[in-house]
């Protein structure tokens, strides 16, 4: 168990997990995760995500469905056979227990002898960068110490596995920034395969290889960073991570790889279909994120007028309400000398390109 | 207090506000214990001739000193029955629904909705030759002759181990309710059985709990005149009833004040060794 090799891979197969109530917490959920991959559960609260952990991590034993670790299906494992690293929102470090016996405790666990784990423990510490705290309490040390101390217990049982839940909550942005950079490098020099639980997609999006977003149980895409952003494959997905707009149209015409939409705002664009085939006269949600839609001068696009302009810093984002009376935001790029756009200027907007107008069909 | 009012701490107040209770703990304990002190320095019952007499003779008495090793020894006992019985309870209700919860303090402090001397009865009732207890066993053949249970040490220490259980019970409960739940959960990702999590994390992160609940349940237990009386009978002598019968029935006041003080020593003692492991154990918790 102690020489539990790094970077094994995780597969969760069809797992669903019921709450005593009946309630479904995760439904049908398929991950099929490599060795020594970061990946980020994305969600908002109440999605399942933390279940999915402590279901992997062993804590609640899903209703059905296999977690596999390496070649070994873990089901029936209790969690301290189970040689899972988790580090908890609040750390959950031992209060009476130095530093140094935190992060010997799973090996005291493991019977290693006294010298060999202070050694151990030692070593681990100096790989987080607090190799003088080892005599210290828990709450004599700053939060994001205390995170890295999290890490170095969880890291010293070596384990196949490493739970990080909702790690960066707690620290304040510069922090947040710092232990994110952290954490990827100590995952690069361990290769162990990690599993981040988040809410914040650009925390999932800047750290982790592939990311899961998961919305009431379900998981609604499972691809890399920029498959989530550019290529959504549902609504939610493409609300929930990064803004966007969402404006509702009528399909004139469509075929697999594209479709002619009228927008309630007016005017005609070219969308990607993305949430699978869409059907002619079908209502349908197009979502166009802000830095994708630009003025053109012509007559194509759909009119608007200018509302209020928000300079932020490299860019510019321009509140505009169109023909249907829905607002619209339009991020432009501060390039030179951006022309300023005064409140009530009639304007033309269109998207960059078609398939950067995503297309789902309508939910009533 | 007696700074300028310019420079005032608006944050504290004025010690006026406690001296109505300091006035009634002056009157009615502050001056009956010094008088209860004066009293027992007086070698003969009219209180004529001072000296150490009293003292002496307890100190030199075997029986009395018999009498007091007694009385400190069924409070460790009943303490020990408290702690073991008690600690399970309070480290199940933290971890059942809210409407178990409610049943289980519900339970805990049921005894404390009943007077002593009815609760004590009621023990007579069951430990009694004739009881509950020797007539279910009488029943079911298990035994032929009644077991003697009331007036032992056994009886006395059952009896006032339910008494004293919410004082050891309600400590525990709140704090295991301080521990933060994912430290369980972290030992046990980290590898460690349930037993290791228990005497590793659990039992010192509740050690204030015990501590206080082992401080109460023992004051209360040797000064528990009435369960000690009714249940140990007239076989089993212990402090508060000694002390009665000097003062009492032999009219030996100041024997009796000196009873009083060597015993509110030897409590005080046993107090401050748990206060003091308290004060050790305070770096815990918390955070």
């Amino acid at each position: 168990m102690a020489d539990a090799p790094s970077g094994r891979s995780l597969v969760v197969d069809a797992v669903t997990h019921r709450y005593p109530s009946g309630a479904l917490a995760v439904e049908n959920i398929n991950l099929d995760i490599k060795g020594g991959e970061i990946i980020a559960l994305l969600g908002p609260s109440g999605c399942g995500k933390t279940t999915l952990l402590r279901i992997i991590a062993g804590f609640i034993a899903q209703t059905q469905g296999r977690v596999i670790i390496g070649d070994d299906i873990v089901d029936a494992l209790p969690p301290n056979k189970r040689a899972v690293g988790i580090v908890f929102q609040n750390y959950a470090l031992f209060p009476h227990l130095s530093i140094s016996e935190n992060v010997a405790y799973g090996l005291a666990a493991r019977g290693v002898d006294k010298a060999a784990r202070q050694r151990e423990a030692q070593r681990l510490l100096e790989l987080v960068q607090l190799p003088a705290m080892a005599a210290r309490l828990p709450r004599q040390l700053s939060g994001g110490q205390q995170q890295r101390v999290a890490l170095a217990r969880a890291l010293a049982i070596k384990p196949s596995i490493l739970l990080l839940d909702e790690p960066f909550a707690a620290l304040d942005k510069n922090l947040r920034l710092d232990m994110q950079i952290e954490v990827k490098r100590l995952q690069r020099v361990s290769g162990i395969t990690t599993l981040i639980v988040t809410h914040d997609q650009e925390e999932a999006l800047s750290m982790a290889d592939r990311v899961a977003v998961l919305s009431h149980g379900k998981l609604e895409q499972f691809g890399s960073p920029s498959d989530v952003y550019d290529r959504p494959q549902t609504l939610f997905v493409n609300t929930f991570v990064g803004s966007t707009n969402r404006m509702p149209g009528v399909v004139v015409s469509a075929d697999r790889t594209a479709a002619k939409v009228r927008l309630d705002a007016g005017a005609e664009i070219i969308a990607r279909p993305a949430g699978g085939a869409l059907s002619e006269g079908g209502r349908v949600t197009v979502c166009i994120r802000p830095e994708h839609l630009q003025f053109v001068g012509d007559e194509t696009g759909f009119a608007g007028v200018v509302g209020m302009s928000l300079p932020l810093g490299a860019t510019v984002v321009h509140e505009v309400t169109t023909a249907d009376g829905s607002g619209v935001k339009v991020s432009q790029a501060r390039i030179g000398e951006t022309r300023a756009l005064e409140n009530g200027a009639a304007v033309r907007l269109a998207p960059l390109a078609p398939s950067l107008a995503n297309a789902f069909p309508a939910t009533l | 207090m007696g700074a300028a009012p310019a420079s005032r701490d608006v944050t504290s107040y004025g010690m006026g506000l406690a001296a109505p209770l300091a006035l009634f703990f002056l009157l009615f304990f502050v001056a009956p214990l010094l008088q209860l002190l004066w009293l027992s320095l007086h070698n003969d019952t009219a209180g004529l001739h001072w000296g150490l007499g009293q003292y002496l003779h307890f100190l030199t008495d075997p029986f009395s000193l018999g009498v007091l090793g007694s009385t400190l020894l069924l409070g460790a006992e009943v303490t020990a029955v408290c702690l073991v019985l008690g600690f399970p309870i309070a480290w199940l209700y933290q971890r059942v629904g809210p409407r178990l919860q409610t049943i289980i303090i519900l339970i805990v402090l049921l005894p404390l909705l009943t007077s002593v001397v009815v609760r004590t009865f009621a023990w007579i009732v069951i430990l009694g030759r004739q009881g509950i207890i020797n007539a279910t066993l009488q029943s079911l053949g298990i035994i032929e002759t009644p077991l003697k249970l009331l007036y032992t040490q056994f009886g006395v220490v059952l009896a006032l181990a339910q008494v004293q259980m919410p004082l050891m019970t309600l400590p525990l409960i709140t704090a295991l309710g301080r521990i933060d739940p994912n430290l369980d959960d972290a030992s046990c990702s980290l590898g460690a059985g349930s037993w290791r999590t228990f005497f590793r994390i659990v039992l010192p992160l509740s050690l204030p709990g015990v501590i206080a609940g082992c401080t109460l349940t023992y004051a209360a237990a040797i000064t528990a005149f009435i369960t000690q009386s009714l249940i140990g009978g007239g076989q089993m002598l212990f402090m508060p009833m000694y002390l009665y019968q000097q003062a009492s029935t032999l009219q030996n006041w100041p024997f009796a004040s000196a009873i009083s003080i060597i015993f509110l020593l030897a409590v005080l003692a046993v107090v401050s060794v748990f206060t003091t492991l308290g004060r050790m154990s305070r770096g815990y918790g918390g955070a």
